[in-house]
């Protein structure tokens, strides 16, 4: 049987090109693999292989031929024995047909995929704690510690490396005493290598192991970005599902007190814009615990922003077995029906400041710390606004396409009609953090500042 | 255990390269039994028919975006995994067609996602360069350079801290062999001691840019040297000295000795993709490698030379080798695009 030679597409974006040059004429016997003809494509010159042996029958489009499309029959190959006249007409009508085909494919594809509309994230709920809970006084470095103690209790496949999380018992002592409890197979000190652990984590990841991979801060993580975006986040969508990443980062992230540009920086809205991500950043010891346990156990890949200021900072925090929050639920820091004031993490204590001095002054405020940034708890976000109208958000992050930006945009889609003012937010300044005194206070926000945007959104003054 | 042969592809000097074919006649060459060289002809050739397939298919623009095909390639993965057993896992970069042939994953599944249907290995979502299989131990598939070999080690790692007697098989190219994580993970791997076998392709060009161009030193077997890990040249065009090298390797591994690394001496026939006009190296020298040192030819000649099957039999496998790839280009042209519904699953697992 005779088979159409057609013009190959010979690079991603090619759609038609010119057949430059005939390398074999009618009557030529040919075998697969034989350069037959030169291609310019919209890119370079090409050879054209021959695929199937056989006889050269007929040259449908000759040498010098500009714009000949994709797929279109060039020549016809003969079988022994055939002759050239038999089919030259079905060839090109075939030709014609499985361009239809395309087009009709391709249709196809755009009418289907403009109804698909992304799934609604509906957080679960804090667990109701026991009456007369008691209550324990606990830094987030001990809360963090604990959670991950108790994780390691629960599960041989947990396990924590980094640099200095051993001997050192950790560079900030999150990690204080999970070598002496869990020997050396788990609590592993590794090189300043940050690109390559990252990736044997991720790798032992998809072994099934559960590696919780510290970062001394996250300034670091720079190094390893490729591997917690490209290897990490796109893995289970990438396999079709057969292979998910159930690791943490974690580390301390944010601005620092006086290190200046390379090891001052927020960067949750870098991490919250991947998807196939958690991103969690807790400001409170229990929702460090709560969450970190919850990041541990998690499936999927977390990227859990810790805080060095807050390490020392106590808080109240359950004193129950198992104390565990769900992932992607804001907590209500105070109930109001002024103002929404919006946070995370350390933006959490110039919000919390702002808030006391300006309920003192007689404004009623609901503060939201948001706690986990992927997924986002918009729907606790809009349920404030819709009840209050206004809404502030504060973050320690450089303002341009911040965290803020995003929960301010969804205000916007999302509860317009509700607005009794544009939204406002509270940044870090637009600048590499300065190393000089002033000019970091300066560079972060600040409680003047967010009460300040507070009178904006309620027209006080 | 024997001594490592090292063993050199001769470049562009074809005389060079007779001369060590008659060498090469000697004794000390490794032995395959008949059923090995039957074996080790038909999975090569059906990488090579197979590949020969997507390439038409691509051009016919059945696939799409960019496609790195392994034809030349053949006897490195061939001669590995016929040295490995069951549960050793294998990651390589995105010339990864033939690294899940020889692995035994469906070539159905295979095609029908460089196609982008919903029956691919990945349900049409990760085309070419990302491909997974659990089942049979093989984690892509990788379409950064260099990221799997850091992977790779983590799945030593796991192996090692579970304490199976797992051997990860870890492909890279001579291109990703300059990338840094790559020296980072040897670096724990011997600190460490993980059963990982790093086994790098050096065919010669990372994608235009020939091996002298890009790299200070070109003895890639020598690059674990100032870890301590222990490394030897391999003749990647004979799948015999690919299969007893990676023996070697491989059982150092098993053993708990640590890393080794193999550079195995290749040469890809194609352009690094398929959009690749490959004008960096001369026509001759593709002609040269694969009239002279082409693997599979080379298995073929042994085979007739020494009577282990005759020309018929060889067609029928060549026979029914075409028709595993027809009814696999068949299967990926017929298989359904992906429900639209598929755009958002798959991103993450819900949290428990």
């Amino acid at each position: 049987m005779s088979v159409e030679i057609l013009m190959p597409a010979l690079s991603p974006t090619m759609e038609e090109g010119t057949l430059a040059k005939w390398l074999v004429k009618e009557g030529d016997r040919v075998e697969a693999g034989d350069v037959i003809a030169e291609i310019e494509t919209d890119k370079a010159t090409m050879e054209v292989e021959a695929v199937d042996e056989g006889i050269l029958g007929k040259i449908l489009v000759p040498e010098g031929s500009e714009g000949v499309k994709v797929n279109s029959p060039i020549a016809i190959l003969l079988e022994e024995g055939e002759s050239a006249g038999d089919v030259n007409k079905s060839a090109a009508d075939k030709g014609h047909s499985i361009h239809q085909q395309d087009q009709d494919k391709k249709e196809e594809v755009a009418v289907t995929s403009m109804g698909v509309n992304e799934p609604i994230f509906t957080p679960a709920s804090d667990p109701d704690l026991p009456e007369n809970v008691e209550m324990e006084e606990m830094t987030v470095r001990q809360a963090l510690n604990e959670a991950m103690a108790e994780e390691m209790r629960l599960d041989d496949d947990v396990f924590i490396m980094g640099e200095e999380v051993a001997q050192y018992q950790g560079a900030y002592k999150v990690t204080q005493g999970l070598l002496d409890e869990f020997g050396e197979r788990r609590v592993i000190d590794t090189p300043i290598t940050e690109h390559g652990f990252a990736g044997i984590g991720v790798g032992a990841a998809f072994a099934g192991l559960k590696p919780i991979v510290e970062f001394m801060t996250f300034n670091f993580a720079m190094q390893a970005i490729d591997q917690i975006v490209n290897s990490a986040a796109k893995q289970l969508y990438m396999s079709g599902g057969q292979i998910n990443v159930p690791i943490v980062f974690r580390g301390p992230n944010g601005p620092a007190a006086r290190v200046a540009a390379q090891h001052s920086q927020d960067f949750s809205s870098w991490y919250a814009h991947v998807p196939g991500l958690i991103v969690i950043a807790p400001y409170s010891a229990a929702d460090a615990k709560g969450l970190l346990k919850a990041a541990i156990r998690s499936p999927n890949p977390v990227v859990f922003l810790e805080n060095e200021l807050l390490y020392g900072v106590e808080f109240e925090v359950p004193k129950i077995d198992d104390f565990i929050l769900p992932i992607g639920k804001a907590r209500i820091a105070r109930e109001g029906k002024d103002v929404t004031i919006i946070s995370y993490s350390m933006g959490m204590k110039y919000a919390t400041e702002a808030t006391e001095k300006l309920v003192a002054a007689g404004v009623d405020v609901e503060l939201i710390d948001l706690r986990t940034l992927r997924p986002l708890d918009m729907e606790s976000v809009i349920n404030s606004v819709k009840k209050t109208g206004r809404a502030v958000i504060v973050e320690e992050g450089w303002p341009k396409c911040s965290v803020g930006s995003e929960v301010s945009a969804q205000i916007m889609e999302k509860a317009f009609d509700y607005l009794d003012a544009p939204v406002m937010r509270v940044a870090g300044k637009d600048v590499p953090m300065p190393y000089a005194e002033n000019l970091e206070k300066l560079a972060l926000p600040s409680t003047e500042e967010v009460i300040e945007a507070v009178n904006i959104v309620s027209y006080r003054s | 255990m024997a001594k490592k042969a090292v063993k050199k592809i001769p470049a562009k000097n074809s005389a060079k390269n007779r001369a060590r074919k008659t060498q090469s006649a000697n004794s000390n060459e490794p032995r395959f039994s008949k059923e090995e060289e039957l074996y080790a002809y038909r999975e090569m050739l059906l990488i090579r028919r197979f590949e020969e397939k997507a390439g038409q298919m691509y051009g016919m623009g059945l696939i799409g975006g960019f496609c790195h095909l392994y034809i030349g390639q053949e006897a490195v993965v061939t001669g590995v995994h016929m040295a490995s057993k069951e549960g050793d896992q294998s990651i390589t970069s995105y010339r990864d067609h033939g690294h899940m042939l020889v692995v035994g994953i469906d070539p159905k599944a295979v095609m029908a996602e460089l196609t982008g249907r919903r029956d691919g290995l990945s349900k049409g979502k990760g085309g070419s360069m990302h491909m997974f299989s659990k089942e049979k131990y093989f984690y892509g598939g990788n379409g950064i350079v260099g990221a799997q070999v850091s992977l790779g080690t983590g799945l030593a790692f796991a192996n090692k801290y579970r304490g199976t007697d797992d051997v990860a098989l870890v492909y890279f190219g001579d291109g990703a062999a300059n990338q840094g994580q790559v020296y980072e993970s040897f670096n724990m791997a011997k600190l460490w001691d993980l059963p990982v076998v790093y086994i790098i392709e050096n065919n010669r060009y990372a994608m235009g840019t020939s091996l002298e161009r890009g790299s200070a030193q070109t003895e890639l077997y020598r690059r674990g040297e100032s870890f301590g890990i222990k490394g030897e040249q391999v003749d990647g065009m004979d799948v015999r000295f690919v299969k007893d090298a990676a023996a070697r390797a491989i059982e150092h591994a098993r053993s708990g000795k640590g890393p080794y690394i193999l550079e195995m001496m290749t040469y890809r026939y194609r352009g690094h993709s398929m959009s690749d006009p490959a004008k960096y190296r001369s026509r001759e020298e593709v002609t040269t490698m694969r009239a002279e040192r082409d693997p599979i030819e080379q298995v073929k000649r042994r085979i007739l030379a020494n009577k282990l099957a005759n020309e018929d039999e060889l067609k029928q496998i060549e026979k029914e080798v075409r028709a595993i790839v027809v009814e696999a280009a068949d299967f990926a042209t017929k298989s359904e695009l992906p429900d639209a519904s598929e755009l958002y699953t798959d991103v993450v697992l819900s949290e428990l």
